[in-house]
């Protein structure tokens, strides 16, 4: 087999990304079905002159990935359900501090310690909201290896590009499972470097005041500019302030930043949705089957489509009215009680043709259950 | 101004902290210390909780981490790894660096990794109104203890060294002088090193526990304290003690996975 | 070492808050709160230049400025 061609596990993919975007510091604690990428960063950092450490717990990763970030590097730690959980507060400090982070979530059952080594799609809107207070939030999936590569560098782009926080959620299926991967060769894949400032030394360098393509240039701990950081709302200093103006406008600033970017930051891929009269949506490892299912049904005849999702989060609320207008049903699979769905009646004109396949007894989704719940759905029985 | 003056963001003082409060001592202590050392602007991180102690660091002209209650640590772990040319120092309060910080705490010491844990001990939680914290103590007053504390409090310096801090002491506010000294030895100090100070506050602890005002709660410091293995300690065990109780050299972290990255770099030819 | 002769105790008063700690622990009764609570260098004549004002003063708003017997200006 060619060097650029391997057989690996999703979070191997995750990770071999990551240090293609430029990674340099990792700090993670181990939790299934995650912790492989917590092993390869392990071993791989330190071969490229990186820094990986396991944290005492979650809280401390995201934490101290946080402080990382703020010395220059590019930074990543990778969870589950219950790690992702005790990270919100971490991550709401990136959010708000406006500190460029990956955060990857291995999806499994879930809530609580739920089934540790089953798939589901259970996180979706907890990554979403699972930070407190207004916020919006980058988060990207993908449903295959190549597609975990390059979504795992787009995290790290969005992250410089928006100074963000970003989310990858993945599954179980898809961080476990092994399959051919072709590693990109430098330069193949755009890597976004992180964006310093060009103010001199003994000049008062604003690490909150953006520019006006509305980037925010970063200056280094350590470097020539010392300026505070923190959790607070603060001034374009970085100092703390409960100015009402300051306040109002700090937080359009967080929320719009993104917001007014969704159709930079989405991603997704089509599978024939010109004529399609059912459309389905999904995304991560249901995706799979999703598209098995619509390329068997293609063979037989019927018009059935694929809208496949890689960024969840912005929601792209247009592209999906769009790509649903002509469709008579819609059917989004995903392996929960029904999360994306919601998002996705929200953006279609009409809600009333929109459906859920779903599973959520820890299996993965099949071809066949998609084809059974679309037998019922059409009334034609199992 | 002093010297110590271009150490500090004057633009926004007075401080916040009440008349009396002990931290504005250490905040001074602090920087006499740093200038003495000659340490430069640059090279210093502090990175604190959140607390009235954790306030201290946009007092000062450094780069300046305020993170979240109890993981000023865990932030300054990162900091210092991923660049460990920089000195970091991280002023924590007694509730934020023990209670939810506490297995932060246990583990920095763990790793011995180099940096500074000031924890500023008042031995109550001041900024959320004076709730008991970990240090506040058997039968004390607190506005979570109206009926009087039933928690005991337990021994920094013991906790610390038993977590494997390679450097660690005790000092208060009214021993100004010796937490200079102290923190001078901390900062230079190539581990992890922990400084207890025992602060006061008049506003809540002192108040609820009618120990009087300031300057009458460092005269306590000054009455109930002792440096260590003196006289008056053999003879009143009951006394505090004061000074460096541990001082030892070990491998520190930084240095120690520097030479695991030889070893990966290395292995891969 | 040459003694230290105080040429002033330099005082921000906007910063002081009052809280009497150094005007309590003067060797030399130099520092006293005056009517508005408010620090006051009420005896300089016996300030022996200790500085434990200077650096227990919790809001940083005293420096004593000194100069050797012998006439260089220390702060």
């Amino acid at each position: 087999m060619s060097e650029m061609v391997r057989f690996v596990q999703g979070n191997e993919a995750c990770a071999e990304a990551a240090l293609y975007a430029g990674l340099r510091f990792f700090a993670g604690y181990p939790i299934t079905p995650s912790t492989e990428i917590a092993e390869a960063m392990a071993r791989r950092l330190p071969q490229q002159g990186g820094k990986f450490i396991q944290m005492e717990d979650e809280i401390a990763s995201i934490c101290a990935i946080v402080g990382a970030s703020l010395t220059g590097y590019k930074v990543m730690t990778a969870t589950s359900g219950p790690g992702f959980s005790l990270m919100q507060e971490g991550l709401g400090y990136a959010v708000m501090a406006e500190i460029p982070c990956v955060i990857v979530n291995v999806q499994r059952g879930g809530p609580s310690t739920g089934l540790p080594t089953g798939p589901s799609q259970g996180d979706v809107y907890q990554a979403r909201w699972g930070v407190h207070g207004d916020h919006e939030i980058i988060a990207l999936t993908a449903s295959n290896h190549q597609d975990v590569f390059e979504m795992t560098v787009h995290a790290f782009n969005m992250a410089e590009t928006y100074r963000t926080p970003v989310i990858l959620l993945f599954d179980e299926v898809i961080g476990h499972m092994r399959e051919r991967l072709v590693l990109p060769g430098p330069g193949d894949i755009p890597v976004v470097e992180r964006l310093k400032t060009s103010v001199k030394a003994g000049v008062d360098y604003h690490p909150y005041l953006p520019r006006e393509d509305g980037r925010l240039p970063m200056s280094d701990f350590g470097g020539e500019h010392r300026y505070n950081v923190t959790g607070l709302f603060h001034d374009m200093w970085g100092f703390p302030s409960d100015n009402p103006n300051i306040v109002h406008g700090l937080l359009r600033h967080l929320v719009d930043k993104i917001r007014s970017n969704v159709d930079a930051i989405t991603r997704y891929k089509e599978y024939h949705l010109d004529d399609a009269q059912t459309v389905l949506i999904s995304y991560g490892c249901s995706a799979r089957s999703a598209l098995h299912m619509v390329e068997n049904r293609r063979a037989r005849g019927d018009r059935l489509g694929l809208l496949e999702l890689q960024s969840l989060w912005p929601f792209p609320y247009r592209l999906v009215e769009e790509k649903c207008a002509n469709a008579r049903h819609i059917v989004v699979v995903e392996m929960n009680t029904g999360q994306m769905v919601r998002s996705v009646k929200r953006a279609v004109r009409n809600p009333e043709p929109v459906a859920l396949a779903n599973r959520i007894d820890g299996n993965f989704i099949t071809p066949n259950d998609i084809k059974n719940i679309l037998r019922l759905i059409q009334g034609k029985g199992v | 101004m002093s010297t110590v003056g271009s150490y500090i963001r004057e633009r926004f003082f007075p401080h916040l902290w009440c008349p009396g409060c002990g931290h504005g001592t250490v905040l001074k202590g602090l920087v006499t210390a740093i200038d003495e050392l000659g340490l430069r602007k640059n090279d210093i991180v502090m990175v604190s909780g959140i607390g009235c102690s954790s306030r201290i660091a946009g007092y000062l002209d450094f780069h300046t981490l305020h993170t979240l209650h109890g993981r000023a640590l865990a932030f300054a772990t990162g900091v210092k790894l991923s660049k460990p040319a920089l000195k970091v120092i991280a002023p924590m309060g007694d509730g934020d660096a023990l209670a939810i910080g506490g297995n932060h705490f246990i583990h920095a010491a763990r790793r011995n990794i180099a940096m500074t844990a000031i924890v500023m001990n008042n031995r109550i939680y001041g900024m959320t109104g004076g709730q008991y914290s970990p240090l506040t103590g058997y039968g004390k007053s607190a506005t979570t203890a109206p009926y009087s504390n039933i928690d005991h409090d337990f021994d920094v310096v013991k906790l610390s060294s038993a977590a494997g801090a390679t450097f660690v002491a005790r000092t208060t506010t009214y021993h100004a002088p010796q937490m200079v000294e102290i923190l001078k030895q901390a900062f230079s100090h190539n581990g992890f090193a922990v400084v207890e100070i025992l602060s006061q506050c008049p506003t809540y602890f002192g108040r609820k526990n009618k120990l009087g005002d300031a300057a009458d709660m460092m005269e306590w410091f000054k009455n109930n304290t002792t440096p260590i293995g003196s006289k008056a300690s053999r003879e009143n065990p009951a006394l505090i003690e004061r000074g460096v109780f541990v001082r030892e050299e070990k491998p520190e972290y930084c240095c120690e996975y520097d030479k695991i990255i030889q070893k990966a770099m290395k292995g891969r030819e | 070492m040459a003694r230290k002769k105080l040429k002033e105790h330099v005082i921000v008063l906007e910063w002081c808050k009052g809280c009497g700690i150094c005007a309590r622990f003067c060797p030399k009764q130099v520092l006293a709160l005056d009517d508005s609570e408010k620090v006051r260098v009420v005896r300089p004549e016996e300030c022996i230049c200790c500085g434990m004002c200077e650096l227990r003063c919790p809001d940083l708003c005293i420096s004593i400025e000194s100069e050797q017997a012998g006439g260089a200006v220390l702060t």
